[in-house]
């Protein structure tokens, strides 16, 4: 069958699925909208937050990364996984006990005031919009290169899916057709992971793959693979460090703690039964997301080496122009790869040389999309891939969206502007403000305002330096004092915002950048990316300074906090449906 | 009955800290201590063809990070077991 009709049919498929599972699970009470009832089984709750968590990023250009960055991708590789060590021991199984809806209501209980509650709505609302123009980008940019219809189209398209079971079935719908997606893109990556990974080294794990010797030799691939890179004058493969060994150290740090404090991540583990299940839950969760994640280096390492070799079939001997493999061909077409014979000798010099260099466009996210192709696979696995890459931008857009709607409705709607609405009033605010929030990323995807390029990385430093630190405080302190958090809230987001401001430019528009974005301006050699972890230190040391001079906190806030610790009586999602039906209206 | 309450919960808790911070202990050792700090001292040897520093970088950690989760997990279900404070069999919660 023609790839054309063939992507159309696997792809129209699974998004009949997800309307399908929209329709079954229908929200029909808030505790559905905003936690799925609170039924939801540690392993299903573990696949649906891989889904949540792994975006078009993950799916479509961390491989990528890598195989440029070689062993500087590594933060990515820990920094996106070891959140879930943190979020499991230091967050997850406290804030199931305390049982709420939304990650605002828990820091304005904590810290007794709204103002606090405010100032997480605020932060979360800046982190999760940054995030979520990634994902729209993320399903404009699949369908634009894998159906060939226009990229406003294909938004559209995503728009209208999402619009459909995120506001129809909220998080019930979301968690069940998350799960269908994690299935659908894990599916859709290893296949050709497996496949390339047989042909270069006979070896069908690519996790094993990648550490064992090419077929037919005894040369290790990531031998070869460094000695190839080094021809060409780039650096080895297997040692390149990113920047330098601090800078590493901070962008790991600041991808783990902004991991544990996305909280589209963690209303996640609001889902199930009990307190218990949220820490097995967060070990699923990171058993799903590993697959991906130790796959990915291998893809990347043997892609590598795969578009090296094309382009140097052996040492000193460049690829002939006219003998250029199809899928070489193929992705010209898009773009995303492109050559320049600069001095006219009729093949291609690949450099690690600015000058000399001929392969002028090299996109990185070449690595996953012609992956299947490079390795000769079937149509239907590059149709899988299509299917695969939307999937994984659907649904963490779609756990977005619920996270800033429920954000909308339920922190500042009844919790502050409103607070005599009936659960009813509430059900229909909380989708309205779903449609708008679908709607508002929409306008922002199809419209990318000019900081949108780097968001993804900067959504971590923020969630790193605002929510985070203020739930582990809320947690781990019963002295933390409400002063103190908002103090540190304001101050770590506000000290990540400037730095990066400074580098980047004020809201990233060009020339306006008081620094240079070059390594000698940058703070002890720390790219902006990774500031997020000094936000998160600031924050801390600014809410334990103020806390120090201000009175301590209530009694009732101390044995909050003394209960939340401990994981009995923990509130199951039926009473609070009775909570939300019976609390008389407030004021 | 109120203050010895408090007792046991504190010892609960300090129990959960300890084993925490051990278990946090090795997440940073095998993430920032064996990938990033290490890396270059690991490299000289190998498992297999990976050189040891990039394998804890770009694999071990990962492992390692789901073997902490499910290690955690079950230790404190039996804390919670321990202390009567598990969140379904407490009778008339």
């Amino acid at each position: 069958m023609e790839l054309q009709t063939l992507t159309y049919l696997v792809v129209g498929l699974t998004f009949a699925l997800y309307v399908g599972i929209a329709f079954w699970a229908r929200a029909v009470s808030t505790s559905e909208f905003y936690i799925a009832g609170g039924g939801i089984g540690p392993v299903q709750n573990g696949m649906a937050t891989a889904a949540d968590w792994m975006s078009a990023a993950s799916f479509i250009s961390m491989a990528g990364l890598i195989a440029f960055m070689g062993y500087g991708g590594s933060v990515f590789l820990m920094g996106w996984t070891g959140g879930y060590v943190i979020l499991a021991m230091l967050l997850a199984p406290y804030l199931r006990k305390y049982g709420k809806f939304t990650v605002p209501e828990f820091i304005g209980d904590r810290y007794y005031s709204r103002g606090a509650r405010a100032v997480a709505v605020v932060c979360l609302i800046i982190c999760s919009v940054t995030y979520v123009i990634g994902q729209m980008k993320g399903v404009g940019v699949a369908f634009s290169r894998f159906l060939e219809v226009e990229y406003d189209t294909g938004l559209f398209v995503g728009m209208l899916i999402v619009f459909f079971y995120a506001v129809l079935g909220g998080m019930k719908g979301i968690t069940y057709t998350q799960i269908a997606q994690y299935c659908v893109l894990i599916t859709a990556y290893t296949i050709p992971a497996i496949f390339i990974s047989l042909q270069l080294t006979g070896n069908p794990i690519p996790q094993l793959g990648l550490g064992s010797t090419l077929a037919g030799s005894d040369t290790y691939l990531l031998d070869r693979l460094d000695q190839v890179v080094t021809d060409l004058g780039f650096r080895e493969y297997t040692t390149d460090v990113r920047l330098n060994g601090l800078n590493m150290f901070a962008f790991t740090l600041s991808l783990m703690i902004g991991t544990a404090g996305l909280p589209h991540v963690i209303i996640r583990f609001f889902t199930v039964p009990r307190v218990r299940d949220a820490r097995t839950s967060a070990g699923w969760a990171l058993v799903f997301i590993a697959v991906l994640y130790t796959t990915a280096p291998a893809v990347a390492g043997m892609a590598r080496l795969n578009l090296m070799e094309t382009l140097q079939p052996q040492s000193g001997d460049h690829l002939l122009i006219e003998e250029r493999p199809r899928w070489f061909r193929n992705w010209e077409k898009t773009g995303l790869l492109g050559f320049q014979d600069k001095n006219g000798d009729g093949r291609i010099q690949y450099s690690a040389d600015e000058q000399a260099n001929e392969m002028v466009k090299v996109d990185q996210d070449i690595i996953v999309l012609a992956n299947p192709e490079i390795a000769r696979l079937p149509n239907w696995v590059i149709a899988l891939v299509a299917a695969g890459g939307l999937a994984a931008a659907l649904s963490t857009a779609a756990g977005l969206l619920l996270a800033i709607a429920s954000a909308i409705s339920h922190d500042l709607l009844k919790g502050m502007l409103m607070p005599g609405i009936t659960e009813k009033q509430e059900l229909r605010a909380s989708r309205l403000a779903m449609a708008v929030a679908i709607l508002g990323a929409g306008y922002l995807g199809l419209n990318p305002p000019g900081f949108a390029a780097g968001t993804v990385a900067l959504a971590f430093g923020l969630a790193a330096s605002s929510i985070f630190p203020a739930l582990m405080m809320g947690i781990f302190s019963t002295r933390v004092t409400r002063e103190g958090a908002i103090a540190g809230m304001v101050a770590g987001i506000g000290v990540t915002l400037f730095y990066v401001f400074q580098h980047k430019g004020v809201m990233f528009i060009p020339g306006t950048a008081f620094l240079g974005d070059t390594p000698p301006n940058w703070f002890f050699g720390i790219e902006p990316n990774a500031f997020g972890a000094v936000g998160a230190l600031v924050n801390f040391s600014v809410a334990f300074a103020v806390s120090r001079l201000t009175a301590a906190p209530p009694e009732a806030v101390r044995q909050l906090v003394l209960a939340i610790r401990l994981p009995d009586h923990a509130p199951p999602a039926h009473d609070l449906e009775l909570v939300i039906h019976e609390q008389p209206p407030q004021r | 009955m109120a203050q010895r309450d408090e007792t046991r919960a504190a010892a609960y808790w300090r129990r959960n800290l300890g084993l925490m911070l051990r278990l946090l202990l090795v997440w940073f050792v095998v993430s920032y201590g064996c990938g990033i700090i290490l890396v270059d001292f690991l490299n000289q040897f190998r498992i297999g063809g990976y050189k040891l520093g990039f394998w804890f970088a770009q694999q071990g950690s990962i492992y390692v990070f789901v073997a902490l989760i499910f290690y955690y997990a079950r230790r404190m279900a039996a804390l919670d077991h321990e202390f009567h404070v598990d969140d379904d069999d407490e009778p008339g919660a």
